[in-house]
C-alpha cells in the first residue's frame, strides 16, 4: 500500500442552474489571453448535446483515454512507438473549428460610425486573423438550453442505445447541465501521452500540471485526454490546462470556479488512495466494473492501518484530518450518490458528479406521474431524464448504482418534505432505501444547505516541508525572476547559476526538542 | 583572403559555432520558447501528407548527408562500397528524399502563406526558414543533374572532394582549396545549407534537438513533488 492524497471535486448536478458563473470566473482569471481565447478550462454544457469541443465524448473520433489490450493498459491512440511515428502530424488532433473560432466584436465602430438612418452594428471579428467574420457558426456554448435541432444534439454519445425518436418529441424532451473542468485523473492519459514528459501529477495533491518550460508542443496530450481538457495555445505553441487553481488550493482556498458557484454545487476535498493499485484497477476487464474499481482504490481515512501508512508516506497530519472530513468521501463512498464521469475512459477521474433529479413538478401537478408512498415524490424510474442516459454518462451504462443514488436523494427529499410541509416526519421512503434519519439529515445539510465549510475542506500546502529554509523563502514567494515555471532541466549550464531564488543556502536551524 | 576562403573556410565555423552555442544559450535561458510551434490546431487539412513527407524527407536528407559526407573514404572501401556505388546512392537516395522535402515543404510553405489563420499566427522567421529549407533542397536537387554528368563519365572525384572538404571542416583542418574548381551549383548548395545551421538557434528548428526518443523507454505516469528551493 502506498497512500497518496488527492485534491478532488464533487459537482452536484441536481442544483446546477447553468448560469456559467464558474466558466466566466475561470476565464477571467486564467485564460483571458491571446492564444487561449477559445480555451475554457471550465465550461458548462447543455446535455444532451455534442459539447465542447464537438463530440468530445466519442472516442471513435479522438481515440482519447485508455484501452485494455491483451490484458494490459495502453493508450487508445496506440503504443508509444505508434505515437512517435505520428508526431509530425497527430491524426487525432482536433482543429480550432471543433472548439470554435474565437471572436470579438468591432465595438469601436458603434462609436465611430457616421450619423445614419439605421443603427450601426458591431460586426464579429476573428481573434485569430483579426478579419471580420461573415457569420459566427459555433461558439463555446452553442447548444445552450437545447438550442439547435434535435438531430445535432442526438449525436451525443450518451444517447447511444436510447430510443432517440421518443426524445425527439417535445413532450419527452429532457435536459441537464454538465459543468466540466480537468478531472485531475489518477491515471491521466495526457501525462502518459506526452512525448517530452512535461505533464505531471503533483505528488502532494494530485493536481495535474503542464511544465511550460518543458513542453515542446508535440500535442499528443490534446487528443489523448478523453475529456478534451488539455488545450493548445496557438500563440505560445504550448499545452495548457486547468491548473486546479493550485495557488489558491495551496493557501487552503477552494478553486475559483468552486468558490464563485452561486448554486453552491461544488465541493472540494481530499481523498486518500492506494497508488500501488492504480494500474491493476484501471485495467479492470469489464468497463461497467470501473466505477466500483475506483471506489476500491480509495482508502478509508478512518482506518488506523491507512493512517499509519499515510504518515509513513509523508501525508501531513492536517491532510489526514481533512480527508476524514472530506465532503467527497461522504458523497462518493459513504452515501454513494456521486459518480465519476465516463469511467470507461479508464483515467480514474477525480471530479465526481451527483446525478440530477430532473424537474417534474408541473408533470406531477397534472397527475401524469405515479408517485411513491407519500403520494408526492415520483419513483425514480418515472423521472423525465432517462436513467440510461445518466448511466451512459456516469457508470459506463450500468443503471443500478444510478437508480440507487437517485432513490436516496428522493428519499431524503420526501423525508424533509414530511417534516417541513406535513409537520409529521414520515420515514417510509427512508426505510425503503435503507437510510437512517441521521444520514438523511446529514445529506440534507450537505446537499441542500451546503455551508461553505462543509463544501470546502481544503488543507493548506506545506511549504515548510518542501523548503529547507522557509524563513529565507519569506518575502520572495510569488516573486518571479523570469522563466520560472520550472527550475529548468539542464544541469550543465553555460552560465553561472541565475539567482532565481533569493533563498540563501544554509543548514536549517536545529530543532528545539 | 578571398571570398572563397571566407565562405568555405571561415563561414562553416561561424555557422556551426552559432548553431551549438546559440542552441545552448537558448535552451539555458529561454526554454519557454523551445518548441515545435505546430500550427496543426489552426488548420489540419492536408497536414498529414505534407508534414509527414516533409519531415521524413528531411530526416533522410540529414542522415544521408551526415553519413555520406562524414564517413571516411577508407571505411567505404573497407565495406566494399565503390565510389561509383556511393555516387549513385547519393544521387538516388538524395534525389528521393530531396524530392520529398521539396514536395512537402512547398505544400507547407504555401499553406503557411495562403491559409489566413496559419498566416496570421506565423512569425516572420517561420515563413523565412521554411522557404530557405525548400530553396536549399531545390538547389540540392539541381546538383543531381551535374552529378549525373559526372556519373556518366564514371568520375566520382567531385563527390569525393566534397566529402573530403566536409571532413576537413569537422576535423578542424579546414581545406577550402578542395572546393576550388567545383561547379557553382554545389557551392551555392553548401552556402545555403551552412546558413541553415547559422539560422537554426533563432528558429523553431530547435525542436529537432528535443526529438523525444526517450518516450519509448519511459513509464507512462510521471509524478513530481512541488519544487524545493
Amino acid at each position: 500500500m502506498k497512500v497518496r492524497a488527492q485534491f478532488a471535486f464533487v459537482f452536484n448536478l441536481d442544483k446546477c442552474i447553468g448560469c456559467h458563473t464558474c466558466s466566466v470566473t475561470c476565464k477571467n482569471v486564467w485564460t483571458n489571453r491571446k492564444g487561449v481565447e477559445y480555451v475554457w478550462f471550465n465550461n458548462v454544457e447543455s446535455k444532451p448535446g455534442i459539447g465542447y469541443p464537438k463530440q468530445w465524448e466519442d472516442q471513435d473520433i479522438w481515440r482519447g483515454g485508455w484501452e485494455v489490450k491483451n490484458g494490459k493498459l495502453q493508450l487508445k491512440s496506440g503504443s508509444r512507438l505508434d505515437r512517435l511515428l505520428n508526431i509530425f502530424a497527430n491524426p487525432d488532433m482536433p482543429e480550432i473549428d471543433d472548439y470554435y473560432e474565437p471572436f470579438t466584436f468591432d465595438y469601436a465602430h458603434l462609436l465611430k460610425a457616421p450619423l445614419s438612418e439605421a443603427a450601426p452594428t458591431a460586426r464579429p471579428v476573428s481573434q485569430i486573423t483579426g478579419e471580420k467574420m461573415e457569420k459566427i457558426h459555433w461558439g463555446p456554448n452553442w447548444e445552450d438550453d437545447l438550442a439547435g435541432e434535435f438531430e445535432s444534439r442526438a449525436r451525443d454519445s450518451n444517447m447511444r442505445n436510447l430510443e432517440k425518436d421518443i426524445y425527439r418529441q417535445f413532450e419527452h424532451t429532457f435536459h441537464m447541465y454538465l459543468p466540466r473542468i480537468c478531472n485531475h485523473c489518477i491515471n491521466p492519459a495526457c501525462v502518459a501521452a506526452c512525448p517530452s514528459g512535461s505533464i505531471y501529477k503533483r505528488e502532494e495533491d494530485g493536481i495535474v500540471l503542464v511544465d511550460q518550460d518543458k513542453c515542446r508542443g508535440w500535442r499528443m496530450c490534446i487528443s489523448s485526454c478523453p475529456y478534451k481538457k488539455v488545450f493548445y495555445n496557438w500563440e505560445s505553441g504550448k499545452a495548457e490546462k486547468c491548473i486546479g487553481c493550485y495557488p489558491r488550493v495551496e493557501s487552503g482556498m477552494p478553486t475559483v470556479c468552486s468558490e464563485s458557484c452561486v448554486g453552491r454545487i461544488r465541493y472540494n476535498g481530499i481523498m486518500l488512495y492506494d497508488a500501488d493499485k492504480i494500474e491493476q484497477l484501471a485495467a479492470t476487464p469489464n468497463e461497467q466494473d470501473l466505477y466500483q474499481a475506483q471506489l476500491d482504490l480509495f482508502l478509508d481515512p478512518n482506518d488506523p492501518v491507512v493512517i499509519e501508512q499515510a504518515r509513513k508516506d509523508g501525508v501531513p497530519e492536517d491532510w489526514l484530518e481533512a480527508a476524514r472530513k472530506s465532503p467527497i468521501w461522504k458523497m462518493a463512498v459513504e452515501w454513494k450518490i456521486a459518480f465519476p464521469m465516463h469511467p470507461e475512459f479508464r483515467t480514474l477521474p477525480m471530479v465526481w458528479y451527483v446525478p440530477p433529479l430532473s424537474p417534474v413538478q408541473s408533470h406531477l401537478d397534472q397527475g401524469a406521474l405515479p408517485t411513491s408512498p407519500d403520494s408526492v415524490i415520483p419513483p425514480v424510474e418515472n423521472l423525465r431524464m432517462p436513467v440510461k442516459y445518466l448511466a451512459n454518462l456516469l457508470t459506463a451504462g450500468k443503471e443500478a448504482p444510478i437508480v440507487d443514488a437517485l432513490k436516496r436523494m428522493i428519499a431524503m427529499r420526501a423525508y424533509q418534505r414530511s417534516v417541513h410541509v406535513e409537520g409529521t416526519p414520515d420515514t417510509r421512503a427512508l426505510q425503503e432505501t435503507g437510510m437512517s434519519v441521521d444520514m438523511a439529515l446529514e445529506m440534507y445539510r450537505y446537499l441542500a444547505i451546503a455551508n461553505y465549510e462543509d463544501r470546502f475542506v481544503v488543507p493548506t500546502g506545506h511549504q515548510e516541508i518542501t523548503l529547507e529554509d522557509f524563513y529565507g523563502h519569506q518575502g520572495q514567494n510569488g516573486f518571479t525572476f523570469g522563466n520560472d515555471s520550472s527550475p529548468g532541466i539542464s544541469p550543465n549550464s553555460l552560465f553561472p547559476e541565475r539567482r532565481k531564488e533569493t533563498v540563501e543556502e544554509r543548514d536549517p536551524v536545529p530543532s528545539a526538542d | 583572403m578571398d571570398l572563397h576562403l571566407i565562405v568555405f573556410g571561415v563561414y562553416p565555423y561561424l555557422a556551426l559555432a552559432t548553431f551549438l552555442l546559440g542552441s545552448w544559450i537558448r535552451f539555458d535561458n529561454e526554454q519557454y520558447t523551445w518548441k515545435s510551434d505546430s500550427s496543426q490546431l489552426l488548420s489540419k487539412k492536408g497536414m498529414r501528407f505534407a508534414s509527414n513527407v516533409f519531415h521524413i524527407g528531411m530526416l533522410g536528407i540529414f542522415f544521408g548527408h551526415l553519413i555520406g559526407l562524414l564517413t571516411p573514404h577508407s571505411v567505404f572501401q573497407a565495406l566494399g562500397i565503390s565510389d561509383m556505388a556511393h555516387q549513385n546512392l547519393a544521387m538516388y537516395a538524395g534525389g528521393a528524399f530531396g524530392f520529398m522535402v521539396i514536395l512537402g515543404g512547398t505544400l507547407l510553405w504555401l499553406r503557411r502563406l495562403t491559409n489566413p489563420r496559419v498566416r496570421a499566427a506565423s512569425r516572420w522567421m517561420d515563413i523565412n526558414i521554411l522557404g530557405w529549407l525548400v530553396g536549399t533542397a531545390i538547389v540540392g536537387f539541381a546538383t543531381i543533374f551535374w552529378s549525373m554528368g559526372h556519373a556518366a563519365k564514371g568520375d566520382p572525384t567531385v563527390m569525393l572532394r566534397l566529402a573530403e572538404w566536409a571532413q576537413s571542416i569537422v576535423t578542424l583542418q579546414p581545406n577550402p582549396d578542395l572546393l576550388r574548381g567545383v561547379d557553382w551549383i554545389y557551392k551555392l548548395h553548401i552556402f545555403l545549407g551552412l546558413s541553415v545551421f547559422l539560422f537554426f538557434p533563432f528558429t523553431r528548428l530547435v525542436h529537432i534537438w528535443s526529438a523525444p526518443i526517450g518516450y519509448l523507454f519511459r513509464a507512462y505516469q510521471i509524478v513530481r513533488a512541488k519544487r524545493t528551493a
